[in-house]
């Protein structure tokens, strides 16, 4: 009686039938592949736990690292990664914040800013083991800093300073130009329109960026093996320029001893480490909904 | 409305919504076979969604919803048991820019036919975008580059092109929403003869806020206006012959509008 | 006067960071640099050809040849084996989230696949001797202890979120009004997915897939725990091999003299290494750069 009925074409519907089955089965099957990743995670997580749980001991956090695993210890290696973080935070941010400014609101447009923006772009894809032979070269023998925390922090803030650059400036690209336009309609120069109101309002994304930054700086392994970070480390660190371990390195070290019970230490300090790298995240969450209530 | 002419699409109680807010309220229409249908109003007022609803095109917006029925050929295109896929494929659409395919000007005609169950030669093939292309009135233009991208095209002819690849599958209705508004005068001008021309097999409804290409091309006119302002719900408060509704509108709000002296 | 304070702390604070700027140009010459000094001294001991041609690599024994082959074999094996995984499971992966999910479902799945990309490698690396090799071994029983199988897989997932946030960023931002005139035709969401959204947004794509290939290639903590420190030319995945960043790391923890043709080959290697990841990332650069001009 309808016409669509009468129109109704069977070899039509009939394809139409399987193309929709084809549609669902990829749709299917790309639902799959995420979940898939997110198995794979949760596994890791679980296998993690259930190694290390049982090692999780508060000894871990006051001994030093030792041939005997029931007397071994991250206290060293956590040191080392506060510290690194420490110093790594102090030069990093200015560094990245302040270039990030620069090519955002001052840059003029010509061939060397250009070349700058390459430079950073290519240096996100440098892998981090390169930046380790940099420091090797540069900071270990060149600058005669040796193995020194001092040598990891420098190299360490180079590695970082792209992923700063790039959000800073992402964070500063999304201020209103309003707000700009305002700042320098009540006589305020460049600098202090960007001070004080690009800055303050860019704040919370620039934080997001600067934790990206340091978690990826907490777990990084590869460079620091490249400029010599020890893996034995028995006294408690005193400055900058002592030799110095981190938490990755340890972890390193132990799931490489053929003993299961080092492995199992090693376990618990990647406990240790992603407790690290939450708790970090959750600063940050933290004083992001701070900043964003106080603006 | 006329009794002469076959009723092709039909809206009863059409209710559209975004979420929460309602976009169109309670819209009866009664769409002819083979005759150019305007549909004008002020801008916001649900043009648009209530085209889009003809083709089930609203539901790519995931908060959409529709109520109330849209009979093609008096079957309920809203219907569970249809495939929005097949209403599309019935009835398609021109937009308001120009949207060729990035590939090439044969391509942009080939691939609708190819992923709607073409399985013939490439001669037939061949015969069909040229045919297509014919009624569009751009084969002259681009018969010696049919393998150039479609975007290498001026506005005019992209739109033509986005016309001829819609009815390579003749459809028996295309929605064309301001399907001038990004083009010169002079592409305009030919996109309104071409419609002309499409009228003797096709059904057209067309969305337009220039009273002049409504009052030109359209055989009935659909007048929508806002029922309040505050919520910003739109619907149809005249439908007519587009002569009767430009010149002996029922409706003061019509008369108002299309005399210029709305807003 | 103020103003002429003002002034001038402008111009300081716009020189001071303008200096910061230019640290990326330097950190640039400094890694060319330092390669480049360490590898001269290198090729002054052995030639460029033996290093790029030779199949045998033993700088550390006593009998030293220094064909960097079987690095190269070793990296290649691993990471491409870690793009069987990464590429097909990523772009599906980028499908799923800007073609078919809801807001709502991206915004639970989006976070799990950040934490697989933040979590440390080292890790990743304890996953694949500890969990992942095990289970090869009793799949394979030839699977050896250290193997480049279990850093391919576990690599894989690694670099999973990598190419599936670039290549839905690359999707999202195919303009909606190519999806419409594809539905407006009467095409299924999987036609307008893969022949009209994907072809669309190729560039970008491809851009994700080689930055995937550039960070494979540069990985080093996975590779060094669990796929050993055996350079040969095998393109067997169950047998132990070594990759050119985990030869940097078995060098580095050793304690080498510089000066000596061991510490220099970490920097011909290393310099080799750069170079491979740049033509990447440049050519990445590009697509994207593409990608760009033609959507945004």
């Amino acid at each position: 009686m309808s016409a669509i009925s009468s129109l109704r074409d069977l070899t039509y519907e009939r394809q139409l039938t399987i193309r929709q089955r084809k549609g669902r089965v990829l749709e299917v099957i790309a639902f799959f592949s995420i979940l898939l990743g997110i198995a794979i995670l949760l596994t890791l997580l679980i296998d993690v736990f259930l190694d290390g749980l049982p090692w999780l001991h508060p000894r871990l956090f006051t001994e030093f690292p030792s041939r005997f695993p029931e007397k071994a210890g991250l206290r060293s290696a956590l040191q080392g990664s506060i510290w690194l973080m420490v110093f790594t935070a102090l030069m990093a941010i200015p560094i990245g914040v302040g270039a990030g400014i620069y090519l955002e609101e001052f840059a003029p447009k010509n061939r060397l800013t250009e070349f700058i923006e390459i430079n950073i772009a290519n240096l996100a894809g440098v892998p981090s083991i390169i930046y380790g032979l940099l420091g090797l070269g540069l900071f270990v023998r060149g600058l005669g800093l040796g193995r020194s925390l001092l040598a990891g922090a420098l190299t360490m803030t180079l590695l970082v300073l792209p992923i700063i650059i790039v959000t800073t400036r992402e964070a500063i690209r999304a201020v209103p130009r309003s707000i700009r336009l305002a700042a320098l309609a009540l006589g305020a120069n460049e600098w202090e329109t960007a001070r004080d109101h690009v800055l303050a309002y860019s704040m919370p994304a620039i934080l997001t960026g600067v934790i990206l930054a340091m978690s990826r700086a907490i777990g990084e392994t590869a460079p620091l093996i490249t400029i010599g970070a020890l893996t034995y480390i028995a006294f408690d660190l005193r400055g900058p320029l002592d030799i110095f371990t981190v938490l990755p390195i340890q972890i390193f070290n132990w799931v490489s001893l053929p003993q299961k019970d080092f492995q199992n230490l090693a376990a618990a300090g990647i406990i240790v480490l992603l407790a690290l790298l939450l708790s970090m995240n959750a600063i940050a969450i933290w004083l992001r909904n701070r900043l964003f209530i106080r603006w | 409305m006329n009794e002469n002419h076959q009723v092709i699409l039909e809206t009863r109680n059409l209710n559209i919504y975004y979420g929460n807010f309602q976009a169109v309220a309670n819209v009866n229409l009664q769409i002819p076979r083979h005759k150019i249908t305007a549909i004008i109003g002020p801008s916001g007022c649900g043009k648009s969604t209530l085209l889009r609803s003809f083709n089930r095109m609203n539901e790519l917006v995931p908060s959409a919803r529709t109520e109330g029925e849209i009979l093609f050929n008096n079957e309920n295109i809203y219907d569970p048991s249809i495939d929005p896929v097949e209403v599309r494929r019935r009835i398609g659409m021109v937009f308001q820019k120009p949207n060729p395919f990035p590939k090439s000007i044969y391509e942009n005609i080939a691939w609708g036919l190819r992923i709607n169950g073409f399985r013939g030669s490439k001669s037939d093939l061949d015969n069909l975008v040229e045919e297509a292309l014919r009624d569009a009135a751009l084969w002259d233009e681009v018969k010696d580059k049919l393998d150039q991208s479609g975007l290498s095209l001026s506005g005019g002819q992209q739109q033509r092109l986005c016309i001829a690849r819609t009815i390579a599958l003749r459809p028996e209705v295309i929605l064309m929403d301001e399907p001038a508004s990004a083009l010169d005068p002079i592409a305009t001008l030919r996109i309104e003869e071409l419609m002309q021309e499409l009228k003797n097999n096709y059904t057209i409804i067309i969305v337009t806020h220039n009273m002049q290409q409504a009052a030109r091309v359209s055989d009935y006119t659909a007048m929508m206006m806002l029922l309040n302002h505050e919520e910003r719900v739109g619907t149809v408060i005249e439908f007519d012959r587009t002569k009767t509704i430009f010149t002996n509108p029922k409706d003061k709000r019509t008369e108002d509008y299309v005399t210029g002296r709305f807003g | 006067m103020i103003r002429n304070r003002k002034v001038l702390e402008k111009k300081i604070v716009v020189a001071v960071i303008f200096f910061f700027a230019l640290i990326s140009v330097f950190t640039t010459f400094g890694i060319i640099g330092v390669l480049i000094q360490e590898t001269i001294l290198f090729f002054q001991q052995v030639s460029i050809i033996e290093f790029l041609t030779g199949t045998r690599w033993t700088p550390l024994f006593a009998t030293k040849k220094f064909g960097v082959l079987p690095l190269v074999n070793g990296t290649v094996l691993v990471a491409s084996g870690a793009m069987f995984i990464a590429l097909p499971l990523g772009l599906l992966a980028a499908i799923y989230m800007s073609e078919y999910a809801s807001p709502k479902a991206r915004t639970v799945l989006k976070p799990f696949l950040e934490v697989l990309a933040g979590i440390p490698t080292v890790v990743y690396g304890y996953f694949a001797l500890l969990f992942v090799t095990p289970i090869l071994k009793s799949i394979f029983p030839q699977t050896q202890s250290f193997n480049g199988l279990s850093a391919s897989i576990v690599m894989g997932f690694m670099i999973l979120p990598t190419v599936a946030s670039i290549s839905e960023d690359a999707l999202s931002a195919v303009p909606r009004s190519l999806r419409e005139a594809a539905y407006a035709l009467g095409a299924t969401k999987a036609e307008v997915a893969t022949q009209v959204v994907i072809p669309a947004a190729l560039s970008g794509i491809a851009a994700a897939f080689i930055l995937a290939i550039s960070r494979a290639i540069g990985e080093t903590m996975i590779v060094a725990i669990a796929a050993g420190q055996q350079p040969k030319m095998t393109l067997n995945p169950l047998e132990s091999i070594e990759t050119m960043t985990a030869y940097i790391v078995q060098v580095s923890l050793g304690d080498t003299p510089h000066q000596s043709i061991a510490y220099q080959t970490i920097f011909a290697v290393g310099m080799l290494l750069f170079v491979m990841t740049l033509v990447m990332n440049i050519i990445s650069y590009f697509f994207t750069k593409r990608f760009r001009e033609v959507y945004e």
